[in-house]
């Protein structure tokens, strides 16, 4: 059902096909410029179509399109983890899996229990679901489209190659998602790296800037998260008594259907005046959605990635003291004195690189965050007022003509 | 068109009534005395309602539509005809004059107009309930509500009075006015609902808000349930709601507590009520009361499916409210570790902003439960108070029939003694024979009384309901209105200080 979805070129708004960069304030650069401008959703698997656009000369063509699924994202992102070269950069992080189980489940739950309501029922409800759905769909697509384009504005990082591949190769990475083993290897690679984050955090930092940035970034993190999860609750909450306005405007429509009164006219006004605003406070609690909870949640993630950082340098420090350490001890007994200066050396080299391009991340990370937050706090504003605004017109435009009919 | 003259000059002045009453007392229809605080909602017939207390106003208004009186032919000529038809077997039912000619003499707009121009007249009356107080320990405890009315209708003593009353007073009034008028025809607001739990809270002392909730909630449904009544014309001018409204001290209503005795019966009468329901078919021969009760039946399901989802809003904005509250806490702790400062400040204005969010949506749920759910909760019982009615007349018609039943079977015993020599025994038959057609013809009169007092009501009772949806929901709009420019204003000033990040 849901492949009715890809309506072609069309599936996507004009509006939708601009850089999707809600939360991220970038530089579009002409040499190098990627979109998504078409995504299908399909039984468990949502096919992305990646469009590059660019200048640069490594590549074949000036313009081409390629269809990604959500696992190579993964790939992509794993493998700049992974490589040590990047250990200095904010990792732009890894879009979340697309999760359509609930709305699926709920669509389902809707097919069983047909039978049991009305048609106008049915229809208003599955309309309601199928918006949900399209909801969902656009904000996945909008997260992996951000990953794109935060790599491809990346100095560095958009020179990858495994990011070129990415964008080019036209056959499926065969990229498999990780079995069970690998995943088994990751849970513990996290558990070693936060026990180990928390030894390191011990470490107080001789520089200022980054002792300033660790304290700054584990409370910012911390309360990202929690506003994140209680501005999703209140979203929700939103979301419920929008739904109880439609219902209540089904019933006030049943009613003024079947009154003899003259309340008849009058429920059937109230009813259409519910419907209309449902709609409005629909559209608040969406609003809200995009422009605060999307924002707090990747700003949870980003800043993640920025603590990820601060650990990696954290952590090349300790190895660069302990190589220290290596070097005297080795001096003193005079012997592998060679080896020893050798990684120390490598050590010191690493240390620094990292943290030299750890601060100018961490200076464009602030940067981005304050741009980002600016501008969707004045839409949200923008928003909030225009839809109260226009809930006040129909509010009062339905008494105004209710009073004098009466 | 004939008014109901006579009607409207005994109502008004108390003090005239007297010697009036005393003259039309033997003639009236009632002779019995008034049962007090009775629970037998089976209750006494019809005859047994008044007494020959010259308090008690409403004899008049009986006398007023007897059968013979000439102006009810004028204003009531769907009603049968008064003579007796002579006895058919049961199953058959004297159909009153009904079809074509009911539309042409009888319309429902002569008798609104009537009963508007009787309430314009002299209804000024408003009763608040208010400062709730606590009196006495314990699980003896109990709150007292102050009762005041304000009026300029001649019909009491005093223009703006007091008087202190409790939950069971309330409950009291109501089951003596159910007693009196609800098998008679007249649909009596039902009282507000007993709560165990939620007075338990109150008695043992939790001064919390959930306990001062319950409190507000009651002392609205007390106040709403005096209005009522008092817009009832007849039932303003029932002693025993005078009496609730001016006298200083009132028996306790002992019989209203759930459990006893008088609890329990009513329980019992009710049991045997729904019983009684099942086992009765009436051959309705007016469609109006069947086309009646078939509206009120599927205004009663659309009511409560529409009282369902409003309560439902009502708890999703009061969730809403706590949880916007909790992200402005959380929104000003962001704000606090932001260390560009002037992200800083916008993100302690968003946390403002919705703070005063929080509150706005807490008084738009008390709007959405005070203006809306509870009129619809208000108005799913007032409909089984008139369902109740229906039902009433429903008993008065089987009480008809059965007395004919047995009418009949006289007669048939007393065919069969003219065979035998048994004179004595004879003429006893032949007096049975005279009482039991007397009934026969009173128990007719009854049920053509309580289809007329219907009908009545129930035009009474239409436009109360239109006036009531009328006003609630528009108040209940302004509400939204009022929030909605709150909104705008709150977010006006955040708009302004984030732009200036």
């Amino acid at each position: 059902m849901m492949e009715g979805l890809d309506d072609g070129p069309d599936f996507l708004s004009e509006e939708d096909r601009a850089p999707r960069a809600v939360n991220v304030d970038l530089q579009t650069d002409a040499t190098l410029q990627v979109d998504i401008s078409d995504a299908l959703s399909e039984r468990d698997k949502v096919k992305f179509t990646v469009h590059t656009k660019s200048s640069l000369p490594n590549f074949k063509l000036n313009e081409f399109s390629v269809v990604r699924q959500h696992e190579e994202f993964i790939w992509l992102h794993d493998s700049f983890v992974e490589n040590e070269e990047y250990a200095g950069y904010i990792i732009p992080p890894a879009p979340p899996r697309p999760d359509f189980d609930a709305s699926r489940e709920k669509l389902q739950k809707l097919g069983e229990g047909e039978g049991s309501m009305t048609k106008e029922e049915f229809t208003k409800m599955k309309q309601e679901l199928e918006a949900e759905y399209l909801a969902i769909f656009k904000k996945t697509v909008a997260m992996h489209e951000v990953f794109l384009c935060r790599v491809a504005a990346h100095p560095v990082l958009r020179k990858d190659l495994n990011f070129h591949v990415f964008l080019e190769y036209n056959q499926d990475l065969s990229v498999r998602g990780k079995n069970k083993k690998e995943k088994l290897e990751d849970f513990f690679k996290n558990v070693v790296k936060s026990a180990d984050g928390v030894l390191v955090a011990g470490v107080k930092d001789v520089d200022d800037f980054f002792e300033h940035e660790k304290t700054f970034l584990l409370e910012y993190h911390n309360r990202v998260k929690d506003a994140s999860a209680k501005s999703d609750r209140m979203i929700r909450s939103h979301k419920n008594a929008a739904d109880d306005i439609n219902r209540i405007a089904s019933s006030l429509y049943t009613l003024g259907t079947q009154d003899t009164t003259e309340l008849c006219k009058f429920f059937l006004k109230v009813s259409e005046l519910f419907e209309k605003t449902r709609k409005v406070e629909s559209r608040v609690a969406a609003d809200e959605d995009l422009k605060l909870s999307d924002l707090l949640k990747y700003y949870l993630r980003e800043s993640q990635a920025a603590k990820d950082l601060l650990y990696r340098r954290s952590r090349s420090l300790v190895d660069y003291e302990n190589a220290n350490k290596a070097l005297d001890k080795a001096r003193s007994k005079n012997r592998d004195v060679l080896q020893a200066e050798t990684s120390q050396q490598i050590c010191c080299h690493k240390f620094e690189k990292i943290s030299e391009s750890a601060k100018q991340e961490l200076i464009d990370f602030k940067t981005r965050r304050v741009a980002a937050f600016r501008k969707n706090l004045v839409e949200l504003a923008e928003l909030e007022l225009k839809h109260a605004k226009g809930n006040l017109q129909l509010l009062q435009s339905c008494l105004g003509f209710m009073k004098t009919n009466t | 068109c004939h008014r109901i003259g006579s009607k409207m000059l005994y109502l008004d002045i108390r003090g005239d009534l007297d010697s009036e009453i005393r003259e039309r007392g033997t003639q009236s229809l009632s002779s019995l005395s008034t049962e007090d605080v009775s629970a037998n909602t089976n209750g006494p017939n019809q005859d047994a309602l008044f007494d020959d207390d010259p308090e008690d106003l409403f004899a008049e208004a009986t006398e007023e539509v007897s059968l013979d009186s000439p102006e009810r032919d004028i204003l009531l000529s769907d009603g049968p005809s008064p003579a007796i038809t002579p006895i058919t077997p049961p199953t058959s039912v004297i159909a009153p004059r009904i079809g074509h000619t009911h539309d042409d003499m009888f319309t429902h707009s002569s008798f609104d107009e009537i009963e508007e121009e009787e309430v314009d007249d002299s209804f000024d009356i408003n009763i608040s309930v208010s400062d709730p107080e606590k009196v006495g320990d314990g699980m003896n405890a109990y709150m007292a509500y102050k009762v005041t009315t304000k009026t300029s209708m001649s019909l009491f003593k005093q223009r703006e009075f007091s008087v202190k009353r409790r939950f069971s007073d309330f409950l009291g009034l109501h089951s003596k006015l159910a007693s009196k008028y609800l098998h008679v025809g007249y649909i009596v607001p039902p009282a507000p609902e007993k709560s165990i739990v939620g007075m338990t809270k109150v008695k043992v002392g939790k001064e919390d808000q959930s306990s001062n909730e319950f409190v507000e909630k009651r002392r609205s449904a007390l106040e709403r349930y005096l209005m009522r009544t008092v817009k009832h014309h007849i039932l303003l001018k029932d002693p025993d709601v005078l009496q609730f409204l001016e006298s200083s001290e009132l028996p306790r209503a002992v019989s209203t507590q759930a459990l006893s005795s008088a609890g329990l019966l009513r329980m019992v009468n009710k049991a045997a009520d729904a019983v009684n329901k099942m086992t009765i078919k009436m051959n309705e021969s007016d469609a109006w009361f069947e086309e009646k009760q078939q509206h009120f039946e599927s205004l009663d399901v659309q009511l409560r499916k529409l009282h369902i989802s409003v309560e439902s809003l009502v708890c999703h904005r009061k969730e809403l409210s706590v949880n916007t509250a909790q992200f402005a806490k959380s929104a000003a702790m962001l704000g606090n570790s932001e260390d560009h400062t002037a992200l800083s400040r916008a993100l302690s204005q968003l946390a403002e902003v919705e703070e005063k969010m929080d509150q706005l949506h807490q008084d738009q749920a008390n709007a959405d439960f005070y203006l809306f759910s509870e009129l619809l909760g208000d108005y799913v019982r007032l409909l089984a108070a008139v369902k109740g009615v229906f039902d009433h007349r429903i008993k008065t018609w089987q009480k008809w029939q059965d007395s004919q039943i047995l009418l009949q079977k006289k007669r048939e015993a007393e065919a069969k003694l003219q065979f035998t020599n048994k004179s004595d025994k004879l003429q006893q038959a032949k007096d049975e024979i005279k009482d039991m057609e007397g009934r026969v013809q009173q128990d007719e009169r009854d049920f053509e009384q309580i289809s007329r007092t219907i009908r009545k009501e129930v035009g009474r009772f239409e436009k109360e309901r239109v006036k009531d949806f009328k006003t609630s929901i528009i108040k209940y709009l302004e509400s939204l209105v009022l929030t909605q420019q709150q909104v705008i204003k709150s977010y006006f000033t955040f708009r302004y200080v984030t732009a200036s990040v």
